[in-house]
């Protein structure tokens, strides 16, 4: 196996007294899909930065291409392409200079930046927005030229900070697919999300990460079989009802050795036939106002691990 | 294992890649900084051209016919005030130019509009940030104050052969003034009116009490330390000496280069050091 383009070793970064990222390891294999899950504040930005080599480790070890970024910051960081969490576009240039003035920052010749910002422009789909203004872009578009700005130096590495918060559905789909050929033609994609269907699509591999620390890593299938049932039951009784009939259901099903999850708006119970629990319910006098049987995702592994939502 | 054996192709592959941007950065910036300029240039060129003759033309033709009329040719210091006054509009000038480019685009790159950030994720350095605003900054001192100089000459202003190095003394008060507001705007996290007090409150006394209009030594001694700590005093008084032979002992003009220079040395390492701490959280 070649050598991990990134390691982290207990990377801890401390605010004062507060610990952002309390003792995180991972290791990122070239080419490879890498995700960060978790709720806001979880320290993935903070994470991202120490990888970046924009911000300095407390302690631990970091080493990206087998570089230290407390001394090789710049080396590194000429191999990243970096999409951060908010766009950081210079709106007072248009859209193509914008990535001619950045592809500069690596040193490239005028020429080929020039030529690059053209082919990026058409993988982003911004053919005709040449000479736009940034700020008469939609965020969809804005968040693609930043791609597209982080990819002029042709990275090795591309760090993605939740790349589709904010965005509406269509927009995230062209996003994904973006980014999706970008992952085909191998390049390595670290990145964070709170959305699990974005990690889902996008990761090889992901760890949960919850108030700086690292709940859980493998695949999205391995995590879901490893912290969840195959399928699960969402029933809903109306926001009176719910706690009580939530209460109810735990002692029932819980009984049966399923776990139940008394939400706010709903009641999740974890079986591997979620029809057949649906049946026991109604057989039981119980009436939800609608119910649904689906199967276990990455979010039904994140309330495991933390007993909260992801997105809250 | 170690992380960071620093053996692999990547990593001699970072190494190559990054040597370029580690020597040349800071003129990276420049460029880009040069680029946001010509968003601009139109009023660049304007404020260039169309401040110093309305100036020259108001102070150095309108007030000098009143007081040349009333005090003789000679009226200060021995020659017009047409030529007393134009090397300390040229010095206002450079200040003006910082004054406008050290603050605003500053709280901009760092805040409102991050590309201070973004250009901290390239293998540009914060310190090459700062120093590429600076040398973009000193470009379009230069092309203002070259302007500026051009205009005195054609109104007469500016009889000593020497005179152009009244540029370079502008240039020395703009920076000089610039680097330390430059640091201060850096420490900003929020403008909550402090960058308009700066104008308020440090540009236009300064202007007032550095004898611009007058000579310092018109004003009582308790107002005169005023002119002393004020970059655009030295530079002005500087900008005399090679613009007319403006007579001071050699210790003084001595005094005003190591004091401009110092203070671009501090202003100039203050910002260095902030954005060093502000762009690595
Ligand atoms: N510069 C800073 N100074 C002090 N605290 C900070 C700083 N940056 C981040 N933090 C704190 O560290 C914690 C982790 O922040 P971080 O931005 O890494 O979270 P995140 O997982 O990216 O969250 P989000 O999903 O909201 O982006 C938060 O509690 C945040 O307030
Ligand atoms: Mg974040």
């Amino acid at each position: 196996m070649p050598a991990p383009v990134i390691v982290a070793r207990d990377l801890v970064k401390k605010y004062q007294d507060f610990a952002a990222v309390d003792g995180i390891s991972f290791e990122v294999a070239s080419g490879e899909s890498f995700g960060l899950l978790g709720p806001n504040g979880a320290g993935k930005s903070t994470t991202m930065r120490m990888v970046g080599a924009v911000s300095t480790r407390t302690s631990g070890e970091l080493g990206i291409l087998g570089l230290d970024p407390d001394v090789h910051g710049p080396e590194i960081r000429s191999q990243l392409g970096v999409v951060p969490q908010s766009d950081n576009l210079d709106t007072e240039l248009r859209v193509r200079e914008n990535l001619l003035v950045y592809g500069r920052y690596f040193g490239l010749p005028r020429k080929l930046v020039a030529q690059r910002a053209d082919e990026l422009l058409a993988f982003a789909q911004l053919e005709g927005k040449e000479k736009a203004r940034v700020d008469a872009l939609s965020g969809g578009m804005k968040r693609r030229l930043t791609i597209a700005r982080a990819l002029i130096n042709d990275p090795r590495i591309l760090l993605l900070d939740e790349p589709t918060t904010g965005l509406d559905p269509q927009a995230r789909h062209i996003l994904w697919d973006r980014l999706f050929r970008l992952k085909e033609q191998g390049t390595t994609l670290l990145l964070t999300t709170h959305y699990m269907d974005e990690a889902e699509q996008l990761c090889d591999r992901l760890v949960v990460v919850d108030k700086g620390t690292i709940m859980a890593e493998g695949s999205p299938a391995e995590l879901i079989r490893a912290h969840s049932t195959r399928e699960v039951l969402e029933v809903r009784f109306g926001s009176d009802h719910n706690a009580e009939v939530g209460a109810r259901l735990a002692r029932a099903q819980g009984a049966d050795g399923h776990r139940v999850e008394v939400l706010p708006d709903r009641v999740l119970i974890y079986s591997d036939n979620g029809e057949a629990e649906l049946v026991k319910i109604t057989e039981a006098g119980l009436r939800p106002v609608t119910s649904l049987v689906r199967r276990s995702s990455l979010e039904d592994v994140f309330l495991r691990l933390t007993g909260r939502s992801l997105v809250e | 294992m170690n992380v960071t054996t620093g053996q692999s192709t990547d990593a001699a592959r970072a190494i190559a890649a990054g040597r370029r941007s580690r020597r040349w950065g800071a003129w990276y910036v420049t460029e880009h900084r040069l680029r946001m300029m010509r968003t601009y240039t139109g009023t660049v060129v304007i404020a260039g051209i169309g401040s110093p003759l309305l100036y020259l033309y108001a102070l150095g033709v309108g007030l000098a016919t009143i007081v040349d009329a009333n005090m003789g040719p000679d009226a200060v210091d021995g020659v017009s005030y047409l030529v007393f006054v134009a090397p300390a509009l040229l010095a206002t000038a450079a200040i003006t130019v910082a004054s406008e480019e050290f603050t605003y685009p500053i709280m901009l790159g760092y805040k409102w509009n991050p590309t201070f950030t973004g250009a901290a994720a390239s293998p540009i350095r914060p310190v090459q940030i700062v120093d590429g605003v600076v040398y973009s900054v000193i470009i379009r001192m230069l092309v203002n104050l070259v302007l500026f100089y051009a205009l005195m000459v054609l109104f007469g202003a500016a009889p000593s052969p020497v005179g152009f190095l009244g540029i370079v003394a502008s240039l020395l008060g703009g920076l000089a003034f610039g680097t330390v507001i430059m640091g201060y705007t850096s420490t900003l996290q929020e403008d909550t009116g402090q960058l308009a007090m700066v104008q308020r409150f440090i540009v236009l006394p300064m202007s007032l009490f550095s004898g611009t209009f007058f000579p310092l030594a018109v004003f009582p001694i308790y107002l005169q330390w005023i002119g002393w700590i004020s970059p655009l005093w030295h530079a002005t008084e500087l900008a005399r000496v090679f613009s007319y032979g403006y007579a001071e002992p050699i210790w003084l003009t001595l005094v005003h280069v190591a004091y401009l220079v110092a203070l671009i040395v501090i202003g100039w390492a203050w910002s260095r050091r902030i954005a060093v701490r502000r762009l690595n959280s």
